[in-house]
């Protein structure tokens, strides 16, 4: 009874939010690392493409929610999803035709790529603050749980309770979804396969016949559905604030670099290393030793290795370790 | 800002010239405040608050020999405290007769240390609640008409004893109000008997709260008590417990009291309990007439306290007969304290005849006055539970 206690407990704060926040740190660092794969540049504006996405969904649920219209238990704005994508290709698409392409034409260095996306994170996020303000927005509704802890411990009597918010289950489903669909475009389509191609090697792509300014429609037109989804999901489980999308930036090219850049399974086992390290690395063992120890073995202090102010650092501790012994990253992308 | 000071400095000349009789003598009090900075929204509606008061002494003409009271505005940059000392010594140079300031606790301490002490100058501070200002070697010359958030620890520690609760997990904003208030509230609760399983920093702006909530958990306690602010990490925290199931009632101190907290968080937060700075006097409602009257916002924060650091200082001038704030500092707690006939905002002039005929005085203001150890506010705090969705007062503390 007590090992099954302390495993609801370990599941109820460390495993159910670290998968959860794990999801959208992935779906985040697929977006960076595929700009990074094919267009050959870190894209410091991915936190305010998410933002943005997320915006353009939000005012749609808005619009859905005072017509009425509702998804009944799910959130309202899995309906809006698909507008929110379409509003973000859109945006992509324009910057790409409006600043990205004239650099490439230049066949400008991938630092200067960099500097400029750094321009267009400081556009993006004055124009989503300029339509929806800095202020919290709230969006969700629908059922709020899954499992609500209290619930639980009357169905099964422990003394720990076991919470499931319907976002935390939606973000890991969706990202499931989301990524075994990529995965299957990237390596069985054609479009996919000549993406890879000019990712692998450009001169041979170009030769091969695969027209350049397709493939960078299609990357551009995939990261921006991939972070209007992260940035909703994101939004849904925890609140949509344009600062937080901002912060989030830092973890999500964290993730990205751990897996090892321009590779997709990389961003994703890196997303969760991310996530995971930053939950289980500040949390205090107490209550789970407590329940797993016997009683003369029981720790008295909290157990918690770094206190939790530590829990970025805990991240780019990880990441320094992996860039000196590994530059290339866990699973094998480009050198850094 | 300029023009305001300049209608404010001609108001002031006009009255004086008209009510004072032949100004027989001048009063200049310093308002020392942080009219650029931080808190430079709540600037103007504290000196405001101050210059209401001096001129309902100018115009009753009962102070001393019919004394005009003028201001003397200065800033202080509340976090600039190269600013607030230059300031402050160009108030004394001035020939100000005592300092109403400074408004933050770093610089009030600075401004108290370089100006005041070699000066022998008096500062009445409406806004510094930094406990540190409570031990800091004052030489008897400072005063203060706010609480000191260690008052506000023992408050909380009493609501938590007294409802039966003995053992909180603390968690606080990151910043110097945060962690002062966070270590008052630790040190009065595990003094009288409570146990504090896990005192942790949340930083504010931040979408994920799991790992806070994850240790705060773990810790364990039988309410989560949490020192930040209720539009930022607070509700983050807040909700995050609620979600996870870590805790059902938290402990609510002054910066998470407010109608948008209730209304975020929903149903689940009913039973919490907390309480903010605040008196049932009949003061705080008359002068907040007085300040409409006057045009300004009279329950803006500490608006009320530095109307009451400008009324003591007169009071005490006419109780000592003497503007030398060597002569009446001592009698700042005299006419801030019991016994005498109590007197609430509007009725200095009268408060002035009873000290001109050698009467007592026990000064209310406009918030319910009362001087204690070191020369800080007593502090009276409402105490709130949510009860429906809405923060209700239980009583006054």
């Amino acid at each position: 009874m007590d090992l099954l206690n302390a495993l609801v407990a370990l599941t109820n704060f460390v495993v159910v939010p670290g998968l959860a926040y794990g999801s959208q740190l992935a779906l985040g660092a697929l977006g960076v690392t595929l700009i990074y794969g094919i267009l050959r540049f870190s894209n410091f504006a991915h936190g305010d493409t998410m933002a943005f996405g997320a915006m353009v969904t939000i005012l749609i649920t808005w619009a859905f929610q005072s017509m009425g219209i509702s998804a009944g238990p799910l959130p309202t704005a899995l309906l809006a999803l698909p507008f929110g994508i379409l509003g973000t290709i859109g945006l992509a698409l324009l910057t790409d035709r409006t600043v990205y392409r004239f650099y490439r034409q230049q066949k400008a260095k991938p630092v200067i790529f960099v500097m400029v996306s750094l321009g267009v994170m400081f556009m993006m996020n004055g124009i989503v603050r300029f339509i929806i303000g800095p202020g919290d927005q709230r969006f969700a509704d629908g059922e709020r749980f899954i499992i609500k802890a209290r619930t639980f411990k009357q169905m099964t009597g422990l003394d720990e309770g076991l919470a499931i918010k319907t976002t935390q289950g939606i973000t890991v489903i969706t990202a499931i979804i989301v990524v075994a669909v990529l995965f299957w475009f990237l390596n069985k389509t054609r479009t996919g396969k000549s993406m890879r191609a000019y990712s692998d090697n450009e001169d041979l792509a170009l030769l091969s016949g695969i027209n350049p300014e397709r493939v960078v429609m299609y990357t551009w037109m995939i990261v921006a559905a991939l972070a209007t989804i992260a940035g909703v999901l994101y939004g849904l489980d925890k609140s949509f604030k344009p600062f937080t999308y901002f912060q989030l930036l830092l973890p999500i090219f964290a993730s990205a670099i751990v897996g090892g850049l321009g590779n997709p399974i990389g961003a994703i086992a890196g997303g969760f290393i991310i996530a995971f390290s930053e939950v289980t690395i500040t949390y205090a063992w107490k209550k789970v030793l407590t329940y797993g120890l016997p009683d003369s073995l029981a720790p008295d202090g909290l157990v918690q290795l770094l206190s939790t102010d530590y829990k970025f650092a805990v991240s780019f501790a990880i990441l320094i370790v992996v860039l000196l012994f590994k530059p290339t990253g866990l699973f094998k992308g480009k050198a850094v | 800002m300029k023009k305001l000071l300049m209608a404010t400095a001609a108001a002031a000349l006009t009255a004086g010239t008209a009510y004072a009789g032949g100004h027989a003598k001048e009063v200049k009090l310093g308002v020392l405040f942080g009219f650029t900075g931080p808190i430079e929204s709540l600037a103007p509606a504290m000196g405001d608050g101050a210059e209401l008061a001096m001129e309902e002494v100018t115009k009753s003409g009962k102070l001393l020999d019919s004394a005009t009271v003028t201001s003397v505005r200065a800033d202080t940059g509340c976090i600039d405290n190269g600013l607030a000392v230059a300031n402050g010594e160009k108030l004394v140079a001035e020939g100000v007769n005592g300092i109403i300031g400074g408004d933050c606790s770093g610089v009030t301490g600075a401004i108290l240390q370089n100006v005041a002490i070699p000066n022998g100058m008096v500062m009445i501070s409406p806004s510094a609640t930094s406990p540190g200002l409570s031990t800091m070697e004052d030489n008897g010359l400072f005063f203060r008409t706010s609480p000191s958030d260690a008052r506000e620890g023992q408050v909380m520690a009493e609501i938590l004893k007294e409802r039966g609760i003995n053992s909180i997990a603390l968690t606080y904003t990151n910043n110097d109000y945060g962690k002062g208030l966070a270590d008052a509230i630790q040190s009065s609760f595990e003094e009288v008997g409570g146990e504090v399983t896990i005192v942790t920093a949340h930083e504010d702006g931040k979408g994920d709260y799991s790992a806070e909530v994850g240790a705060l958990a773990s810790a364990g306690g039988d309410i989560l008590v949490v020192a930040g602010y209720l539009d930022q990490g607070g509700l983050g925290i807040i909700q995050g417990s609620l979600d996870s199931g870590a805790f059902d009632t938290f402990g609510l101190p002054g910066g998470m009291i407010g109608d948008s907290l209730p209304a975020n968080v929903g149903a689940d937060l009913d039973g919490s309990f907390g309480q903010i700075a605040g008196s049932d006097s009949k003061g705080a409602e008359i002068f907040a007439e007085m300040a409409k009257e006057r045009g300004f916002d009279g329950t803006s924060a500490y608006a009320s306290e530095s109307y009451d650091a400008a009324a003591l200082f007169l009071l005490a001038m006419q109780a000592a007969n003497s503007t030398n704030p060597a002569d009446y500092v001592g009698k700042i707690l005299d006419v801030a304290n019991a016994p005498g006939e109590p007197i609430n905002p509007g009725e200095l002039g009268k408060a002035l005849e009873i000290l001109a005929a050698g009467g007592d005085i026990d000064y209310q203001g406009a918030t319910g006055v009362e001087l204690i150890g070191p020369g800080e506010s007593a502090g009276s705090y409402r105490e709130i539970e949510v009860k429906d969705g809405k923060n209700e007062t239980l009583r006054f503390r």
